[in-house]
Order: C-alpha cells, then sequence, then structure tokens
C-alpha cells in the first residue's frame, strides 16, 4: 500500500472520530478544552504507535485463540507507561484527564487498529498507520475542544479572549454532543466534495 | 513465517512470554518514574499550604498531624513556622455536600482561628457556576474573618456569606468544609 496515503487516510478518510466513530467515550468527555483534547490525542498516539509496532512484530508468534488477551497485555503495558509518566512530568494535564489515561486500554481505537491492521501488516506500515490515525484522533479532539472551548469559555488555549462566561452549556455534556455533531456533519460535507 | 499454532503449549508459553516482558518493563518504569512522581506530588500540597498561610521556613508536610473531627474521621492539618514560632496552621478539609461529589479545601487559620486564606484542591462542580468557588470574588470574602463571629452560612440560610449565583449548593458545601477545618481545629486545641 502507498504508505502516504496510509499516513493520511487517519486525518479524514477514515478518522477514529469523525468516519469509524469509535472511542467517542473520551472524546466527549475530555474536550472541555483544546489542550484537554490535544493531551488526551497525544497519549492515545503514543500508546496506538506502539501496540501497533509491537503487535505487528508479534502477530506471527501469537497463537490466534489468544491473540486478544496477548493484544490487551501490550496495550495495557504502554498505557501504564503513558500513565506514570505523564504523573511524573505533567502531573495538571494528568488530573484533568484523570481516569480516562488509563481507559485509553479498552479505546477501541487501539484494539481496533491492532486486529484490523497490525496483526495483517508490516512493522513499517503499522507504524505509519498509528501514527496517522493517532494524528488523525488528536486533530479531531483539538477541533472539538477548540470550538468547545472557544464558544464555552470565551477562550482558546487557555487564554481569555473576551470578558464574560461565553455559553455554558458547550462545556457540559450536551455541548460534547452538539459540537462532535456537527463536526461529523462537516466531514461528511468535506469528503463528499 | 507460518502462523504459530494454537496448541495448549504454544499459548500458554505466548501469554506468559508477553506478560514476563511487560512487566519487567513496567517495573522499569515505575523505578524510573517513583521519584517525580512523589516530587510533584510533594510540591503540589506544599504550594496549595503556601497559598493559605503566611511564609514559613519548616516543612509543614514532616510535621503533619491528624486531627478528630468528631464525625468518625480525621483531617490533616499542617503547622506552618516561621523561625519556630506558629504563623499559621493549614488544613487539609473536604465536605460531602458539592453538587457532584467530594470538595476538598486546603484552609489556612491563624492560632486564634482567624481564617487567613483558602484554595480549592479538588472538585467536580458544574463549570461556569459551581467552579466560581476557586476564584477570589467567591472564596475571599472568607479571608481574615473569624468563624466564632462570622458564621459560615449563606445569606437564603440567614449568614453573611454571599452565595455564588445558581450555585448555593457548592456555596453552602465550602461553607461546610471551612467549618469542619474549624471545629476540628479549635476542638483539637492549638498546639
Amino acid at each position: 500500500m502507498n504508505q502516504l496515503k496510509n499516513f493520511t487516510k487517519g486525518f479524514l478518510r477514515e478518522n477514529p472520530i469523525l468516519v469509524l466513530v469509535l472511542g467517542t467515550c473520551p472524546t466527549l468527555a475530555t474536550t472541555t478544552s483544546s489542550l484537554n483534547g490535544m493531551g488526551m490525542g497525544i497519549a492515545t498516539t503514543f500508546v496506538l504507535v506502539g501496540s501497533n509496532v509491537v503487535i505487528s512484530l508479534l502477530a506471527n508468534y501469537i497463537p490466534d485463540k489468544v491473540r486478544i488477551p496477548a493484544f490487551i497485555v501490550v496495550i495495557a503495558s504502554f498505557v501504564t507507561i503513558v500513565d506514570l509518566v505523564m504523573q511524573a512530568y505533567v502531573p495538571d494535564l494528568y488530573k484533568t484527564l484523570g481516569i480516562f489515561i488509563p481507559l485509553i486500554v479498552v479505546n477501541c481505537i487501539v484494539l481496533g487498529r491492532a486486529e484490523a491492521f497490525a496483526s495483517k501488516n508490516t512493522v513499517l506500515s503499522s507504524l505509519i498507520d498509528g501514527l496517522g490515525m493517532g494524528l488523525g484522533y488528536t486533530l479531531a479532539l483539538g477541533i472539538l475542544g477548540a470550538f468547545r472551548e472557544i464558544v464555552g469559555s470565551g477562550s482558546i488555549f487557555g487564554h481569555k479572549f473576551f470578558a464574560g462566561d461565553g455559553i455554558l452549556v458547550f462545556v457540559l455534556a450536551p455541548g460534547a454532543f452538539w459540537g462532535l455533531g456537527y463536526l461529523i456533519a462537516l466531514a461528511n460535507k468535506i469528503k463528499k466534495d | 513465517m507460518a502462523k504459530t499454532e494454537s496448541t495448549f503449549r504454544n499459548m500458554a508459553l505466548s501469554l506468559t512470554l508477553i506478560a514476563l516482558v511487560s512487566s519487567a518493563l513496567l517495573g522499569f518504569v515505575n523505578e524510573f518514574t517513583r521519584e517525580p512522581i512523589a516530587l510533584s506530588n510533594l510540591n503540589k500540597k506544599l504550594n496549595a499550604i503556601r497559598q493559605v498561610v503566611p511564609e514559613f521556613t519548616n516543612n509543614p508536610n514532616d510535621e503533619m498531624y491528624m486531627l478528630p473531627t468528631g464525625e468518625g474521621d480525621s483531617l490533616e492539618i499542617y503547622p506552618a513556622k516561621k523561625d519556630d514560632v506558629i504563623v499559621g496552621y493549614a488544613v487539609n478539609t473536604y465536605t460531602s455536600r458539592g453538587f457532584s461529589g467530594n470538595i476538598s479545601l486546603m484552609a489556612g487559620f491563624k492560632a486564634d482561628g482567624t481564617i487567613i486564606n483558602i484554595s480549592v484542591l479538588e472538585h467536580k462542580e458544574t463549570p461556569g457556576l459551581g467552579t466560581k468557588m476557586t476564584e477570589p470574588g467567591f472564596k475571599d470574602q472568607f479571608n481574615d474573618k473569624n468563624p466564632s463571629e462570622f458564621e459560615l452560612k449563606v445569606k437564603k440560610d440567614g449568614g453573611p456569606v454571599d452565595a455564588i449565583t445558581a450555585a448555593t449548593i457548592s456555596s453552602r458545601a465550602f461553607c461546610d468544609a471551612v467549618q469542619r477545618a474549624y471545629n476540628t481545629l479549635q476542638k483539637g486545641g492549638i498546639k
């Protein structure tokens, strides 16, 4: 497969959130601001790249019947590494993302890519796939987070640009659904054109 | 290369090997991050203490002691000393009456029980409403007040505290937590 196409498919054509609609739970919960969304996206990207590479390396040695537990152990190890490292070096972001970091283990995107792509492709393709998918995820989370932050709190990347409160509901759960809905609609529109 | 077959021996072997390698790796990462994590937790705590009491020269974390609240649990008291003289007490207090979940505060008191400053450590209140309790507009009205004469009740309940608009429950919870800290410190006898 063309590696460039393999890399860019995660951004729009097969974007994990906007097209595959995988991993929506952390998407809705962590995008209260652009920084939170992107932090979550980058953490997931790291796990995706790591697990994709290791799983594509091991795929031939893992008997089919135990592949899921084996994949989960690999993924959980990477998540724990991210968890510990974030706790040590970015405690503030770690505090805001909280439970959603350990929950990357059960994020459908990670296991989905392991099962659907990494276990059947070469190490290089899997690495590029993980990177593309992860960055696509980060992009979607960043845009959704930025939208909710701008409309909901009147700030961007934590910098306030107008006084007052903004439309509060966009920081709350319903705003997450609306924002995601608009974003998916927009992605569909762009894809069709 | 041919795919490894799903025999019992292969399955047990591959799972064991993967588990072994991952646990070894995690042990290594844990070893590596343990100190920075402990350090960042300590710094977070010391920063919170620094915000609520005057300048100190001791390490309040090392001199921390527990005082019973009288409700079946205890609060952490951090004495702040400057050149061995007590300048204030930071009390890690909580309330379970928040609008959503517990609220944890660090409240600083002078020896006579006057509130110096309060900082919110953790909360899950509604963004934009209850979260205003972390802002000076609300929490600074408690500064330099002594709960013995400044009743910790919102105006709706007949007290002097200006509640946050549309977040009376959060405001009440905040008062509850401060009251708990004050009571505990008074009852425990200030050392």
